[in-house]
């Protein structure tokens, strides 16, 4: 115990944030131009829970399920486990989420909420910003749009943007479990950031915050316990 | 074969006169190098004089794939071996590390000048060897000159594994490592009972717990020593940055802070080898240059570590 008392955070950091910055600009290299593919599909995706129809809904979870996949696939094996021996472990999960997303498809057993109100809002914030906002964060890297972290192609905006849907899934017991996985990844990003100095450390210390505020904010249903038809329309 | 047979042949040559040094308990003076080249000290394994700076590459090193770090790697260690630089060290932990090296091998066919220093790092030892050989396949070095057992992890078996392979010649040299002042007790125990070449411990001008047991106890024993953390992976560095160097730097030869902290450790008698690690250039070019004369006596080095505590 008392061996353990002697490291500091920073002895676990086994890169430099110059390496991890640029995982980001040969990503998208790689991919090009595959970001401006995922970043129209963000925004279909943003607009699908802002304007939610079930077969909206269910495109949407598909698609989250598939970029969980992918961005185990393509970001965490190949390009970040290289030089973090721990992310093998991390991959798991990620396809762990993956199947919860899928699994939510199935009869359609994860739904949203159809009325506006502080959670979907909060909700629907979160995916905005992993979409439109997160990928500007690498200005404040000073690397430039070319290391944007794009949704659907890089972990963290796909973990906010997540947990903008898990903060007003219902009912609450799949919303809880669809919030789990991404709010841990987006803790240990933000531990991974803070100890490379980087002020992008924030936003997914943040974004699990807010979707946890939300979760524990009361819904407003009023019909839905007494009206099964009222519940459905409040719901997709 | 030739090549392998001039090495035996050497090495009995050498090892003969290295345990004469040995049993004469005396500690090993740095090799007086013509002008501009660097010091270099006698194993006390073998004799064979090893360049007292060697090159680290915890984080520095794990760049992964990207081709761009990979050449900035590769410019490193040319400057290194320019230099006159021999020993690497690595290991499994080091994410892309390993693999770094080896490019950087390949690219300037330097496999022959490099002392090739890595470690075992598994606490299941009956994945140690199949771990090693990974290692040796990214490295693309034929053996390994040094191989040691990371931070002591499943220490009895992994150095059962590494001696039996030293026996069977698979490797030459055998260590132990430790880092940041740990499990000093344990590492002084195994000093004591195992034939060990290396043990690879924290030691520069401000941890300095190794002095009063570790490295006189491996004068003793006739085991070479390498000091990790030079610089506290530049914690050290920005902690003395705008702080005033001493009126009597000339004294030291240093002309900068990383200088002076490594000038310190290398003027230790019993520190083989410092393994400082950095992604530049004229770090590695600096680095080197603090192992040519002069270096510090006995007085100066209290001086300096006087003048650090007191800042």
């Amino acid at each position: 115990m008392k061996e353990w008392l002697s490291y500091r955070p920073g002895d676990f950091l086994m890169f430099s944030q110059r390496v991890y910055e640029r995982l980001f600009v040969l990503h998208n290299e790689a991919l090009w131009p595959l970001p401006l593919l995922a970043l129209a599909l963000g925004a279909a995706l943003l607009l699908a829970l802002a304007f939610p129809r079930p077969g909206r809904v269910r495109a949407a979870l598909g698609l989250l399920g598939l970029a969980w996949a992918f961005v185990a696939w393509a970001f965490l094996w190949q390009r970040y486990a290289p030089i973090n021996w721990g992310i093998r472990y991390v991959v798991p999960l990620f396809a762990l989420q993956a199947l919860l997303l899928a699994l939510g498809l199935w009869r359609g057993g994860l739904k949203l909420p159809a009325r506006w109100d502080l959670p979907r809002g909060l909700g629907v914030a979160l995916v905005a910003y992993a979409v439109f906002l997160h990928p500007l964060t690498a200005l404040l890297h000073g690397r430039g749009l070319a290391g944007a972290e794009v949704v659907g192609l890089a972990p963290d905006p796909l973990a906010i943007a997540t947990l903008g849907v898990a903060a007003m899934a219902r009912p609450a017991s799949r919303g809880w479990a669809l919030l789990a996985i991404p709010a841990l990844w987006c803790l240990a990003s933000a531990a991974t950031l803070y100890l490379l100095d980087s002020p992008a450390a924030w936003p997914p210390l943040l974004a699990v915050l807010v979707a946890l505020a939300a979760r524990l904010l009361p819904r407003d249903s009023p019909p839905a316990s007494r009206n099964s038809g009222s519940a459905k329309q409040n719901v997709c | 074969m030739d090549s392998d047979r001039h090495r035996l042949s050497r090495r009995r040559l050498l090892g003969g006169l290295g345990a004469l040094a040995a049993a004469s308990a005396l500690p090993p003076l740095p090799a007086r190098a013509a002008t501009g080249e660097i010091l270099t000290r006698a194993l006390p394994a073998t004799g064979e004089p090893l360049p007292l700076v060697g090159l680290g590459s915890w984080i520095t090193f794990n760049v992964g794939d990207d081709p761009a770090l990979l050449a900035e790697c590769t410019a490193v260690m040319r400057a290194f071996f320019a230099g006159g630089g021999r020993m690497i060290d690595s290991s499994p932990m080091y994410g892309s590390s390993q693999a770094t090296i080896g490019h950087g091998l390949a690219e300037l066919d330097a496999v022959e000048q490099a002392y090739a220093a890595d470690k075992v790092w598994t606490s299941s030892p009956d994945e140690g060897s199949a771990q090693i050989e990974a290692s040796r396949q990214h490295w693309g070095v034929p053996r390994f000159d040094l191989l040691q057992v990371h931070n002591l992890v499943a220490r009895e078996a992994n150095l059962e594994t590494l001696l039996a392979m030293r026996e069977a010649g698979e490797v030459r040299h055998v260590g132990i490592t430790t880092s940041h002042g740990r499990r000093h007790d344990a590492v002084e125990q195994i000093m004591r009972e195992a034939p060990l070449d290396f043990v690879q411990l924290t030691y520069n001008i401000v941890d300095r717990e190794a002095e009063q047991r570790l490295l006189p106890l491996a004068r003793e024993r006739g085991i070479g020593v390498i000091a990790n953390r030079p610089f506290q992976q530049k914690r050290l560095i920005r902690r003395l940055e705008g702080k005033p160097l001493p009126d009597w730097l000339a004294e030291t030869g240093a002309q900068n802070w990383a200088q002076f902290i490594l000038k310190f450790i290398l003027s230790h008698p019993d520190v083989t080898c410092a393994i400082p690690a950095t992604t530049q250039v004229e770090h590695v070019r600096e680095n080197l240059a603090a192992a040519r004369e002069p270096l510090p006596d006995a007085a100066l080095r209290r001086r300096m570590a006087d003048y650090v505590a007191a800042l």
